[in-house]
């Protein structure tokens, strides 16, 4: 039977991803590209979806070894929902953050997985947690994550503005996962957004052929 | 003193964790880069111009090794002075491209340096040249080094083709400056050279005159 080495310091599986949040004017988009990849010769998924839902208002974007995220997030939804039923009301945003937070501390030697948290609540209204990889929890009002994103620090930066309208937002991150996706060779297929408002969830579904094109394409 | 060890920075190897652009405009070119050169975590110089002239109107942005990159800079500088004498008039840029990448490509298990090739000429006007590991291609502008990682997404999104001179001046200053927000290895003043028919213009940006963005 013949192994598969790769030279990618993950072991199986990894998200070679680009994951992105951001809060706007009365909400927050979280939103992520969908592909799966092993080392970065085999796509093992064109179309997965990297932002994963842990309560009605509370979404996760997981980058890192897929094996590890699917791990922690079952662990964090279960712990939630029993959160939430003892509280008798949705949980606070940074309490599934913490969540997420306390599993990656604890666990830091064996996992390899980093998170953003971003969600509505009642308190605080739309924010977004960051959990990095050791199990340091920050809060901020846009972040990027995974290996595509280290072509978008710029963007971005240059880009982004506190209390954008909604629709500018997603725009905003419609474009900034396209830029990824069009530079990092691990990330790509489509862009999955989630837009969290008071009101509702908004899922939206970019395909490849739809997303924005820039001067070379 | 009995048991101290001289510091780290000694012995690493300087490099100019970098970053460098250069930018094709209509009758020239806007060369950028940062000005911090680093050894290991010591910022060794940090106000030292990346922009190295090879010509009157050629330059070359440098990265990678500080050492490899300087060595290639004068050699190509020398063999351009005999070349341009050779013919009794001025070089094109794609000849100074062609004299890096030759180097670069003859040496490019010992070398670890990347230099971007921009100028104008007679013929062909404002031309950029990448060079990275021996190989040789126009582009209308080019990024690299350390903090070029940073603003590829930038650069795709903000590039559009027809830039007069100040707005290519503006983008390249911009992507400076955001590349050296992020970049732990690029940092200090940006140092501007636009060169066009009549004249090559150096200019340098303090810290504290680049453009800011939304978390500082």
């Amino acid at each position: 039977m013949e192994k598969h080495y790769t030279d990618s310091k993950v072991k199986g599986v990894s998200t070679g991803t680009t994951i992105l949040a951001a809060v706007f004017d009365g909400g927050v988009v979280i939103g992520s590209d969908s592909r799966a990849s092993i080392g970065g010769d085999y796509i093992s998924s064109k179309t997965m979806n990297k932002v994963i839902q842990v309560h009605d208002r509370i979404f996760c974007g997981i980058a890192g070894s897929l094996a590890d995220a699917q791990a922690v997030t079952k662990a964090a939804k279960s712990h939630l929902s029993f959160h939430s039923v003892q509280m008798e009301s949705p949980p606070l945003v940074v309490a599934a953050a913490s969540v997420l937070k306390d599993l990656c501390y604890k666990n830091k030697e064996e996992l390899q997985a980093g998170f953003m948290t971003a969600g509505w609540d009642r308190k605080k209204g739309p924010q977004i947690y960051v959990v990095a990889l050791g199990g340091m929890l920050l809060n901020q009002q846009v972040t990027i994550g995974g290996s595509g994103s280290t072509y978008i620090f710029g963007y971005v930066d240059a880009k982004y503005k506190p209390n954008m309208t909604r629709e500018e937002c997603v725009q905003f991150a419609t474009n900034a996962l396209a830029l990824a996706m069009g530079r990092d060779n691990v990330s790509g297929g489509v862009a999955h957004l989630v837009v969290i408002t008071e009101k509702e969830v908004e899922h939206v579904v970019v395909p490849g052929d739809k997303l924005p094109r820039f001067h070379d394409e | 003193m009995l048991g101290e060890t001289e510091p780290q920075w000694l012995s690493e190897e300087v490099k100019t964790g970098t970053t460098i652009i250069a930018i094709e405009f209509n009758g020239g070119v806007v060369l950028g880069s940062d000005s911090r050169v680093s050894a290991g975590e010591s910022v060794v110089n940090r106000v030292m111009n990346k922009l190295s002239p090879l010509h009157d109107k050629i330059y070359c942005a440098l990265s990678g090794s500080a050492a490899d990159a300087q060595t290639i800079a004068e050699a190509v500088n020398y063999q351009l002075d005999v070349h341009s004498m050779e013919i009794g008039e001025d070089p094109k840029v794609r000849s100074a491209a062609t004299l890096v990448k030759n180097i670069s490509y003859k040496y490019k298990e010992e070398l670890s340096a990347h230099l971007i090739v921009a100028g104008w000429d007679r013929k062909d006007g404002g031309q950029v040249f990448a060079t990275m590991k021996g190989l040789l291609t126009r582009q209308p502008f080019a990024v690299g080094g350390s903090g070029s990682s940073y603003v590829y997404g930038f650069v795709d999104a903000e590039y559009r083709k027809g830039m007069s001179r100040e707005e290519c001046q503006q983008f390249v200053v911009n992507t400076l400056a955001l590349a050296m927000n992020r970049d732990g290895s690029s940092g200090g003043v940006a140092y501007l050279v636009t060169i066009d028919e009549h004249n090559t213009e150096e200019k340098v940006i303090l810290g504290n005159d680049l453009p800011t963005f939304f978390d500082q």
